[in-house]
């Protein structure tokens, strides 16, 4: 198990080792730079200007010292500065962080919770109207994109209840705090929500096929010992993965999310920080994003290893 | 003695008829304006930046010398008022500008304001001084000034090259503000001090903007408001949604379209919206070193297939301006007139006519039906530059023209075009201010940074210069519009319309007024006030 752990922990450092890279390379590869960005509005480049400004910022040096400056400042703590706002990367990460944790932890509560049930439901209940009225709504969850849907909540609830619930720096109450959140984490787990409810219906549908299953109901287990007790649970196993997967998604689902609820998030700052390629906010951010995911990718490794001693024998 | 009676009466009566209406109420004190804000701030340093964007937050920071009287409409010499200064004066020769000084002004930390500062600005723009801008957008305007000196604290005085009677109407500017000798550049950019009626209180990066009252401003009395907060939202459907549900007081000046505006009233039919020129127009660039549009018959082609209505029915709901290099009139004060218009080759009425004679040039140059030419029509990826890209392939294709739009991201549109890395493109040009020292100085004369195409027409120049020196308006008029002519005759860089945008407040918001030839130079907010 100890050589399992070391093999996957040096794995993953090695994966972030070569994230930073692809990151930094990326960045540098794609056309223009944030001084270009910057000169945009004047509607000419100067330069010598131009040229200054890429001295001062460090964007003369060669590519290898670039890169060795930020994992350098990395290790030490240290992400750099805007280049744009000239404030330290940090103080403009650290306060969007929460923002976007909570709602991303609200829509991925969203999607369990409307997604799992609902799949059991639809599974119990295959070939009823309620049956095709799930798969119609999960269908719809899958093909609507989260900002258009988005948007049809905030005309919504201007329409019927003449307030709007997008972001407020400082909510009046916590119903206020509540809805601030929970429409736009709707919006977005919405589509989670769909696919989980699609694939738990699926994955039940298949155990409630089971010799087990006709074995429990033969001796007289109760339709609710049947479902809950020994098909969910077996069920779910595919459903608890998606879900990891569908954790790391729902960053693409918050970007616009975040734009159309005007939501200060990291989603929306990244896709800023690409736009004026502000190389520092998109480096750190993508690679804090990155650890999580590698983290949480490490964690579901060694709970596998845990779980299932082949694979850890496998490997 | 009935009669007397009837009579007042009847006063009484108009009396609070005007009272009800509110056109007597007097300005209230208090209360935090609701701005919604587009978004697109580099920095706080208006001195370094080239978009309303930064003018409209942080313009209520500062005082100009002069400026634009901000409850009228159309910027013009008459509408300057004083600022900062209490008095100017030219010299009999009129290359020296004085001001004298307003005295008792101090800046936000306290410090006094001098003559001193007045300077230092100056220098700052014309690269005189040892701290530096990051940006320096606004050098080429004071290309004309040799020195700026100080007499004493409350005087200072502006040395010009050569007469140039506009210069006022440049430093009454938006764009103008004097800054600080005891604040750096780099400060200036993150936290701005200035003397204006408002406090820089916190920007965050992407979200919100605050400014407060101030004081201790030199203007008694003003301003009304308490402060103002900004929130910057860059999606506009959830902005027009946010003020109908009453999140916020007032959209971003002039950043509405005609439809955006139609659907804001149809929700809220109590919004006050004004639809205004921005004096942005849009135009026509084609790289006059590439061949075959080395061609004049070409060029002259291209220009004569374009149908400016259609352009301005399409995307304007007909409440555009067709016009030259300069804002056309009522709202513009230097544009060609309709007259004039009608004698330019493509801006008469039968467009069919201008085709066939344009397709003519393009048979003269070797193409033709079994012939076309093709090109690719380079533009910007935003709405506002791809929308009138994609008319003008469509108007293109009648003149054997098959263009392919070429969507260049933001960030690669001006380095592209500045390196003359396109054939044909379609551009935004917007003017700070109405005058034409700024538009022709800036986008034709020979060498100049934002001369795209690269126009450049040495006879044309000089007129440039008289025009500039000219005092007397009615000659200056006459000046510019033969100017104005001659460069969309060449082809300088075809003007294809004046765009206008909307602007909305909830009614309560009292002493707005929507500049009706810039959009930069009406965001002071002093006289703003909340009526609740």
């Amino acid at each position: 198990m100890v050589t399992y752990f070391v093999r996957r922990l040096l794995l993953m450092l090695l994966t972030l080792f070569g994230i930073s890279v692809i990151i930094f390379a990326l960045l540098r590869i794609v056309p223009g730079n944030v001084v270009d960005i910057l000169f945009d509005a004047a509607g000419f480049v100067d330069a010598a200007d131009k040229a200054k400004i890429e001295a001062d910022l460090g964007l003369d040096k060669p590519i290898p010292v670039q890169y060795a400056a930020w994992i350098s400042g990395l290790a030490h703590g240290d992400l750099g500065y805007s280049y744009v706002s000239e404030k330290p990367a940090l103080e403009e990460i650290l306060p969007r962080i929460p923002i976007t944790a909570r709602l991303a932890g609200m829509a991925l509560a969203f999607s369990i919770l409307f997604g799992v049930p609902l799949g059991v439901l639809s599974a119990v209940k295959q070939n009823t109207a309620l049956d095709y009225v799930l798969r119609l709504v999960s269908l719809s969850g899958l093909s609507m994109p989260a900002f258009w849907l988005g948007l049809l909540l905030l005309m919504a609830f201007v329409a019927t209840t003449g307030m709007i619930p997008i972001y407020s720096q400082a909510p009046k109450s916590f119903w206020d705090s509540l809805l601030m959140y929970s429409v736009p984490a709707a919006a977005v787990g919405f589509r989670s929500s769909a696919l989980i409810m699609r694939l738990t219906r699926s994955s039940m549908l298949e155990v409630l096929r089971q010799d087990y299953i006709r074995t429990a109901r033969s001796k007289g287990a109760s339709e609710n010992s049947i479902n809950y007790r020994h098909a969910l649970r077996n069920a779910m196993l595919p459903v608890v993965t998606v879900i990891g997967i569908e954790a790391a998604f729902l960053i693409g689902g918050l970007i616009v999310t975040e734009t159309v609820f005007n939501i200060p998030g990291i989603a929306r700052f990244l896709v800023e920080a690409i736009r004026l390629r502000d190389y520092p906010i998109v480096q750190n951010l993508v690679m804090f994003i990155a650890v999580i995911v590698v983290a949480v990718n490490f964690a579901v490794d060694i709970l596998y290893a845990a779980l299932d001693p082949r694979i850890r024998y496998s490997n | 003695m009935n009669r007397d009676y009837r009579f007042a009466a009847a006063a009484t009566a108009l009396l609070l008829g005007i009272y009800a209406t509110g056109a007597v109420s007097a300005p209230k004190y208090g209360g935090i304006l609701k701005m919604e804000h587009r978004g697109g701030i580099a920095s706080a340093s208006i001195l370094e930046e080239a978009t309303f964007s930064t003018v409209v937050p942080f313009m209520g920071i500062f005082n100009n010398l002069v400026m634009y009287k901000q409850d009228v409409a159309q910027n013009s010499m008459d509408s300057i008022v004083p600022d900062l200064a209490t008095s100017w004066t030219w010299s009999p020769d009129r290359t020296k500008l004085t001001f004298e000084l307003r005295k008792g002004v101090k800046w936000h930390d306290g410090v006094p304001f001098t003559a001193k500062d007045v300077e230092c600005t100056f220098n700052l723009i014309m690269g005189k001084s040892q701290d530096k801008l990051r940006k320096n957008p606004r050098k080429s305007w004071y290309q004309n000034v040799n020195d700026v000196v100080t007499n004493g604290d409350y005087e200072v005085s502006f040395i010009l090259k050569r007469p140039q009677p506009a210069l006022i109407a440049l430093l009454a500017s938006g764009y103008s503000p004097i800054y600080p000798c005891h604040v750096s550049a780099a400060q200036m950019r993150t936290h701005p001090i200035g003397t204006g009626p408002f406090k820089f209180v916190e920007y965050k990066t992407n979200q919100s903007i605050k400014v407060v009252r101030n004081p201790d401003y030199w203007k008694k009395g003003r301003p009304y408001l308490d402060g103002i907060d900004y929130t910057i939202i860059h999606d506009v459907s959830t902005s027009v949604l946010a003020f109908v549900a009453g999140k916020y007081d007032m959209t971003f000046p002039t950043n509405l379209t005609i439809a955006e505006v139609k659907d804001l009233k149809k929700q809220d039919p109590q919004a006050v919206c004004k639809i205004e020129p921005d004096n942005v127009n849009t135009n026509l660039i084609i790289n006059r070193d590439s061949p075959p549009f080395n061609n004049p018959d070409i060029r002259k082609a291209m220009a004569l297939t374009l149908d400016r209505k259609a352009f301005v029915d399409i995307l304007f709901e007909g409440q555009a301006d067709i016009g030259g290099a300069m804002l056309p009139p009522p709202q513009g004060i230097w544009g060609l007139t309709p007259e004039i218009l009608k004698t330019i080759p493509g801006y008469g009425p039968d467009v069919e006519k201008n085709r066939a004679e344009a397709r003519k040039l393009m048979e003269k140059a070797g193409y033709g039906p079994n012939n076309r030419l093709k090109i690719k029509v380079s533009t910007r990826n935003l709405p506002v530059y791809r929308d009138p890209a994609v008319i003008l392939i469509d108007q293109l294709k009648q003149i054997y023209i098959d263009g392919e739009l070429d969507v260049v991201e933001t960030a690669q549109w001006f380095p592209k075009i500045a390196r003359k890395d396109y054939t044909v493109g379609l551009n935004l040009t917007g003017n700070a201010v109405d005058d034409p020292d700024q538009a022709f100085y800036e986008n034709y004369a020979c060498g100049s940074q934002r001369n795209y195409t690269g126009y450049c027409n040495k006879d044309l120049q000089k007129l440039f210069d008289q025009q500039s020196m000219e005092t007397d308006k009615a000659k200056r008029q006459k000046l510019v519009w033969e100017i104005d002519k001659q460069l969309q005759e060449d082809m300088a860089r075809p003007v294809i319309f004046h765009a206008r945008q909307g602007t909305c407040w909830q009614p309560y918001v009292k002493g707005v007024t929507v500049m009706v030839n810039s959009t930069y130079n009406g965001y002071r907010y002093e006289d703003v006030w909340l009526d609740k």
